[in-house]
């Protein structure tokens, strides 16, 4: 790897680190909106089998080149924008919404040592920049200078304030067992235990300890991504599309675009911190990028099937798993955790 | 100047901007923004002082939802700003004068050589597994655990605060208790009625 | 990493406190509207036992804990002795009004007990955070108890009066704070004092947060020029709620500027005594002069409580004369008996609006006192016996409380700073005497009689008893005072 990269620097000299880390970078968005864009085939596949239709099958073989011939449209739409909205902030609110959904894969790991950023507080950073998300979603509503993408961010304010405490203290037990707030660690900590000795990795992963947070954290997931069932903030049926009413060509192709990349996110998550990330399940078989690519597979279509199976909650029935339910589940367990940690059965020694 | 200085320099006037632009904006909505701006910057000189557990705090526990709840009031607010603005002028004479003489103290003040640079010594630097996380939890779980407790009482208090200031069950309101909407039965709903089949 | 349990036994109380707390909001959560007299009586329990366990652990010693964040010395355990006491008789008083009012819930005792653990943390405080954190539980706990008759537009405009200029005040004393931690490096109170002693350079940037620590303070005692917040809130609030900021609170704010002025900056004394002296001659002066202009008795008593405060500080700025802090113990405990003795006064005179209030009507303005002694004679003579107390006419506590002062005004060496504050307190004198005028020699404007509690009345005499009685041995509460600060300092 040095040998080849060793021109390169000679070339480029005192820019050389920057340069690579651009190249880097490029290396994790490009595959990255490729997976967004192949994610929305996936997903009317999916639905489509579910409700025994055939889904998209027109442009290129099994339709394969639909989501490129959609993005292609997008961009060739107009961007109207409303009379009476704030400019500024009507064309900055897509911006702020797909920015910090970018800016978040900078401390995820792909593989042992396959990080752009191994940041010592790397769950903080991706928790707090995941945070941001939703003043795309706010700004965009109030921009719009309209009643439904009004309404629309004003139950995405509540929602995601709500669910990510949820999140968070479904994490912190994670943070409790493997004693660190480095992704690459957490991983790593999942490596050890009885099992993993044992040559059974896949019972030493945090999920089983830890289901019921996986629960709580991968609902949690699908809610502050704003998906069905938790999709009252679009809630096509109600408020249109809410936030994003107003919105067309490559701005409504932000929004869209951080939203998928979001429910990647939240899968690679729910990966790393519950399923081991890149490690393999048994002994004999290598660990390596492919089984997170596996794992995060697997959490997606979940997503879709839950999609395709339930309906959508209730505004008041969402408040109410959010705060009555998941909050005080995540704060009990963080105690369980916490006394079977300072008790002799402690596995996480 | 090296890199590090310029970045300083860059998040420093970013942050002057937008925190003048807090108080100067005329529309509400836009002061939030600003102040989320000024948060966010402010993160960032933290990051530069290599505390990087406040830094991220700071963008997670106060942009991430303390901002975004205020933005959702403010948002909902119609405030009227020509009446806000009545009086600004005649205050002024009185409120400028104030404000100039402070300034002018605390400038002779703090530019005295006591808060210069010098004045501190640089800390020794930390070796690359230090985790201020780490420290930070060490320190807030038993040297600090009073105020720590004394802080969780304060949240609390705010908690109950708000619950008597707000909460009111009006008897007009109409709202389904899903306990008992998932335990109901099926024989509470369904009635099987056992009936001869009719012929034409 | 080298951790031991800090040792718990002085903040027993506290921690006693908390707990019961949590207890009453269970139970009262579980209790209901029904049986909210269980929330009432278990507050009470909690004060009481309180009030025990500090009287058994008090020895004379002083402790610190928690590193260093809690001191528990004799000062702190006799002002919350008193503390304990106060809160107790401000629930008695204020029950049934509250009730009337269907102000009684829970959240009530709730905020009360909150704010009483605030004002123990503050008196114990020994540390800039626990001093802050405190004085910003008691305060958030009194904003709310202000707000709490919330359909009413007086009483949320006072509560939002109250609570920005309160969280001002807060700013301004965190700021204060910042600066006096720059300059000394330091957040524990006697630390920041052997600092200041050892290192006297650099005192340009202590004044400067000097000055803001005392403004911070002087809005929190309620002193001019940052009194503006006070009338609003004594008249706005329910009545009960008025008597209970009309009284405790001010035990918290004197043992705040007792911890922050003596016990960690008693270095600059020089200082902060000149900055004192102007707060105390502005706020008897104008105490004394605006509430003669009042017809709502409870804001000419916050006019009254305004120039009190100015009068208590008199006694904290003469401790220290030319450098000489041989006058600290009297000076110091004179002004504490001035705060003890001001919140029995007020405890009593808030206690008789209550009593002539009933459910409709509030009895705040002086017409209502008209002719109170064809009404019921003793009652009359239990609010002269206030009165002429709050006015300083021998020999009744306040009479005490005020020579006291005086004279350790007069031992510091400022004479005319003596002669100013007897000459304001007789035309303060004019404002109360008129009350005792209105009842003895006016025609009663309203003949309802008065209906109370048995256990109200009982005490609003006992109130009025011990005001007159406590007069006849000054000296031993003064020297009780000074026990205080010779036990602990």
């Amino acid at each position: 790897m040095d040998a080849i990269l060793q021109p390169f620097e000679q070339f480029f000299g005192p820019a050389w680190p920057a340069v690579w880390t651009l190249v880097k970078i490029v290396l994790i968005l490009a595959p990255l909106m490729l997976a967004v864009a192949y994610l929305t085939y996936a997903e009317r596949k999916v639905i489509a089998y579910m409700h025994v239709r055939l889904g998209p099958n027109r442009v290129g073989p099994l339709g394969l080149l639909q989501p490129i011939a959609d993005g292609i449209k997008l961009m060739l739409k107009e961007v109207i924008i409303p009379s009476g909205a704030n400019k500024a902030l009507f064309i900055f609110a897509p911006i702020l919404s797909m920015a910090p959904a970018l800016a978040v894969w900078a401390a995820i790991p792909f593989a042992d040592g396959w990080v752009l950023a191994n940041i010592d507080a790397g769950l903080l950073y991706v928790l707090a920049i995941g945070s941001m998300g939703v003043y795309g979603i706010i700004i965009a509503g109030w921009a719009s200078n309209s009643k439904y993408a009004f309404l629309g961010s004003m139950r995405s304010a509540a929602q995601m304030v709500s669910y990510e405490i949820a999140m968070g203290f479904g994490l912190l037990s994670v943070i409790m067992v493997s004693q660190s707030l480095n992704l690459s660690d957490i991983v790593r900590q999942q490596g050890t235990g009885w099992f993993a000795d044992k040559g059974l990795g896949f019972l030493s992963w945090n999920w089983l300890p830890l289901l019921p947070m996986m629960l709580v954290y991968f609902i949690s997931g699908v809610a502050e991504t704003q998906r069905a069932p938790f999709d009252v903030v679009e809630g096509e049926s109600e408020i249109v599309a809410g936030h994003m009413i107003e919105y067309s060509g490559m701005t409504f192709a932000l929004f869209f675009l951080a939203e998928y990349a979001n429910m990647i996110l939240i899968s690679t998550l729910a990966s790393i911190m519950f399923l081991g990330g890149w490690l393999s399940p048994v002994g004999f078989l290598p660990d390596g990028f492919f089984w997170l690519a596996l794992k995060i597979a697997f959490f997606l279509f979940v997503y879709l099937w839950i999609r395709a199976t339930f309906p959508r909650y209730r505004y008041d029935q969402i408040m109410r798993l959010g705060w009555k339910v998941f909050v005080p589940l995540t704060l009990v367990w963080v105690l369980v955790v916490g006394v079977w940690m300072m008790s002799p059965w402690n596995i996480w020694k | 100047m090296d890199f590090k200085t310029f970045v300083f320099y860059f998040l420093s006037a970013i942050l002057l901007f937008a925190a003048v632009r807090v108080i100067t904006a005329r529309n509400p909505v836009h002061a939030v923004l600003y102040l989320v701006l000024s948060f966010f910057t402010a993160g960032g000189l933290w990051l530069l002082l290599h505390a990087e557990f406040l830094a991220i705090m700071l963008v997670l526990v106060y942009i991430g939802a303390v901002m975004v709840l205020f933005l959702f009031v403010v948002m909902m607010l119609d405030i009227n700003l020509e009446r806000l603005r009545q009086g600004f002028w005649s205050n002024l004479w009185v409120g400028l004068p104030v404000a100039v003489l402070m300034v002018a103290e605390m400038a002779l003040v703090l530019t005295g050589r006591y808060f210069g640079a010098e004045a501190l010594p640089t800390p020794p630097p930390q070796p690359a597994d230090y985790s201020n996380t780490k420290e930070l939890g060490r320190i807030i779980y038993t040297d600090y655990v009073y105020p720590f407790e004394l802080a969780s009482v304060i949240l609390l208090v705010a908690i109950i605060a708000a619950v008597a200031l707000t909460l009111r069950r009006r008897k007009d309101t109409k709202y389904t208790d899903p306990s008992k909407q998932i335990a109901v039965k099926r024989n509470e709903r369904v009635r099987m009625v056992s009936m001869p089949a009719e012929k034409e | 990493m080298n951790f031991t349990i800090p040792d718990l036994y002085p903040a027993s109380a506290e921690i006693f406190v908390l707990i019961m707390a949590c207890v009453v909001l269970l139970v009262d959560l579980v209790a209901g509207k029904s049986r909210r007299w269980m929330a009432y009586f278990l507050t009470q329990l909690t004060l009481i036992g309180a009030f025990a366990i500090t009287l058994f652990t008090m020895d004379g010693r002083t402790v610190l804990t928690f590193a260093n964040g809690f001191i528990d010395d004799t000062f702190s355990d006799i002002l919350k002795l008193v503390l304990y006491f106060s809160v107790a008789v401000v629930l008695i008083y204020g029950r049934s009004y509250m009730a009337e009012r269907r102000l009684e819930n829970g959240e009530f005792y709730l905020l009360v007990l909150f704010a009483t653990l605030g004002m123990m943390v503050l008196i114990s405080a020994s540390h800039f955070l626990t001093l802050y954190l405190g004085l910003e539980l008691m305060s958030l706990s009194l904003y709310a108890m202000v707000a709490i008759n919330r359909d009413s537009a007086v009483c949320t405009e006072a509560a939002m009066k109250y609570f920005v200029l309160g969280a001002l005040a807060s700013g301004l004393l965190l700021y204060g704070i910042s600066m006096i931690y720059g300059a000394t490096g330091t957040l524990e109170l006697p630390g920041v004092r052997q600092a200041l002693y050892f290192n006297s350079a650099n005192s340009k940037v202590l004044v400067f947060g000097l000055v803001f620590v005392v403004a911070g303070l002087a809005f929190k005692l309620g002193v001019v020029p940052f009194h503006m917040w006070i009338p609003d809130v004594y008249q706005g609030a329910p009545t009960a709620v008025t008597l209970f900021i009309g009284s405790a609170p001010k035990l918290a704010a004197f043992a705040m500027a007792i911890r922050l002025l003596v016990m960690g900056l008693f270095e600059l004394a020089e200082q902060w005594q000149t900055m004192l002296m102007l707060l105390a001659v502005l706020s008897i002066a104008l105490g004394n002069l605006a509430a003669i202009a009042q017809s709502n008795l409870k804001r000419m008593l916050a006019y009254s409580a305004i120039s009190h405060m100015g009068f208590m500080l008199l006694g904290v700025l003469s401790g220290v004369v030319a450098g000489d802090p041989r006058y600290a113990v009297p000076a110091y405990s004179s002004a504490m008996f001035y705060a003890v003795s001001y919140v029995l006064m007020s405890l009593g005179a808030f206690g008789m609006i209550l009593l002539l209030s009933r459910a409709g009507f509030e009895a705040e303005n002086l017409e209502d006192f008209k002719g109170l002694n064809k009404r019921s004679p003793w009652f009359a003579f239990v609010m002269m016996i206030l009165m002429f107390s709050m006015a300083g006419i021998p020999f009744f506590v306040g009479f005490f409380a005020k020579f006291a002062v005086l004279q350790a005004v007069v031992a510091a060496g400022h004479i005319w700073l003596a002669v100013f504050a007897v000459v304001l307190s007789l035309v303060g004198a004019f404002y109360y005497l008129r009350v005792v005028k209105l009842m003895y020699f006016d025609p009663p404007a309203d003949t309802t009689p008065i209906r109370a509690p048995f256990d109200m009345r009982l005490l609003l005499s006992a109130n009025g008893l011990a005001v007159a009685l406590l007069g006849a041995m000054p000296q031993a509460i003064l020297d009780y005072c000074a026990y205080a600060f010779i036990g602990g300092r």
